[in-house]
């Protein structure tokens, strides 16, 4: 697999020169499967460029939402693969109990948050109510499951031929469980992430910011590194990183994790641009 | 050890920082947790019982009805939403495990999640008698 990079920041997209060297782009990742899949995780701002990227050539895309808030979903309207008359587009989204997710989606893709209706896309879409439990793209053997984070939010797992990465970009594990992270079976996210090759994970505070923060559904970078080392992975990626935190916040927060922490595992500031060569 | 539903992670949360008493069992019908409030009324810390299937439950505490009349496992409120899948309520009587009889009223209600899975039960204690 191929792993891309094109947003990893979280709540508000905040381009400048503070934040030039790890982006400004909301939460978007591309995986490129061994057969051609192309799946794309989140559709924040950084799916625009993705869409750019993609030529011609391909025969279909998956874009897999974790969830419906706005730093994840706002670049969908801007995915230029929407617009090609012909082309296969799948989306897939944490299931709700009242409405489907073509009828959630379309609270921003119509009038007056947006100008242009589902229905008036010319591509072929399929809007599905990802499953909880396993399905299957490609070649790409995809696992979702509800994580705690504000509303029905899932994180993915991928796995193709004995490779793995998992996705949980919001997700506050450290919530639920009391003696965090000694009980594997009383943490969210555990399964989704247990022993794969590259986690990319919700850091969005220091430990300082996160007691203010208890509950809204993210990480300290403390956290992220804790529920990693719980899960055995090999490399964890940081990802939703604050609006307000600038490039030398994030150096900072990084650093101090690596002085601080003996880390079984390699860790990577998710930077806007990083591609990653996962498997053969 | 497969990990719980996120519904029964946060549950349990809920349920830490209550002063009415809780269970919280899994799909399984087995006893994942119950909270401090409980364990003052069961006269057994958690920690020492730890996760039990709810046969088990019925056996330890001597679950009657108020009356004294034996119950199975499934007339209790718990074994009602767990099988069912519907919330019960009942008046019942235990013997704690530090000596009194105590009788309590309780309500259970299923954890129904998306695509119709069950994960689970809930049930609320009120004692109102101490024999």
């Amino acid at each position: 697999m191929k792993i891309t990079m094109w947003g990893t920041r979280g709540s508000l997209a905040d381009a400048g020169p503070q934040t030039v060297r790890y982006g400004g782009n909301t939460a978007c990742v591309e995986v490129r499967g061994r057969d051609g899949s192309i799946l794309v995780l989140d559709a924040g701002t950084g799916i625009r460029r993705l869409g750019g990227s993609l030529g011609t050539g391909w025969k279909r895309v998956d874009i897999l939402l974790t969830h419906l808030h706005m730093d994840h979903i706002q670049g969908l309207g801007f995915f230029g693969p929407l617009y090609q008359a012909g082309a296969e587009v799948h989306i897939w989204g944490p299931p709700s109990p009242t409405e489907d997710l073509r009828s959630r989606l379309g609270r921003y893709m119509s009038p007056p948050l947006f100008p242009v209706l589902i229905r008036d896309l010319p591509c072929e879409l399929t809007i599905h109510d990802a499953p909880r439990g396993s399905f299957r793209i490609g070649e790409l053997e995809i696992a979702a499951d509800l994580v705690c984070h504000p509303g029905p939010t899932v994180g993915f797992r991928i796995d193709e031929g004995g490779t793995s990465i998992c996705y949980l970009p919001d997700h506050e594990p450290a919530l639920g469980v009391h003696d965090f992270p000694q009980e594997p079976d009383w943490t969210s996210g555990y399964d989704l992430a247990v022993g794969c090759q590259l986690l990319i994970h919700d850091a969005q505070y220091s430990e300082e910011e996160y007691s203010a923060y208890q509950g809204w559904g993210h990480s300290s970078i403390e956290q992220a590194v804790a529920f990693a080392t719980l899960a055995g992975v090999q490399k964890m990626v940081t990802f939703h990183h604050d609006p307000s935190h600038d490039d030398a916040a994030l150096d900072q927060l990084v650093e101090g994790v690596r002085r601080n922490v003996q880390l079984p595992f390699s860790l990577i500031a998710g930077t806007e641009g990083a591609a990653f060569e996962i498997g053969e | 050890m497969a990990q719980k539903s996120v519904e029964l992670i946060l549950l349990r949360q809920w349920a830490s920082y209550l002063t009415t008493p809780i269970f919280v069992a899994g799909p399984d019908g087995g006893l994942v947790y119950y909270n401090e409030a409980a364990e003052e009324l069961l006269g057994r810390k958690f920690d020492d019982a730890g996760e039990m299937p709810l046969r088990d439950l019925t056996r330890i505490f001597e679950i009657t009805d108020e009356l004294g009349g034996a119950l199975s496992p499934e007339d209790i409120p718990m074994g009602v939403a767990l099988t069912e899948h519907r919330p019960a309520h009942r008046r019942l009587r235990f013997r704690a495990l530090d000596g009194p009889w105590r009788i309590v009223d309780v309500t259970s209600f299923p954890i129904e999640g998306h695509d119709e899975q069950h994960l689970g039960a809930v049930a609320i204690f009120w004692e109102t008698q101490t024999e």
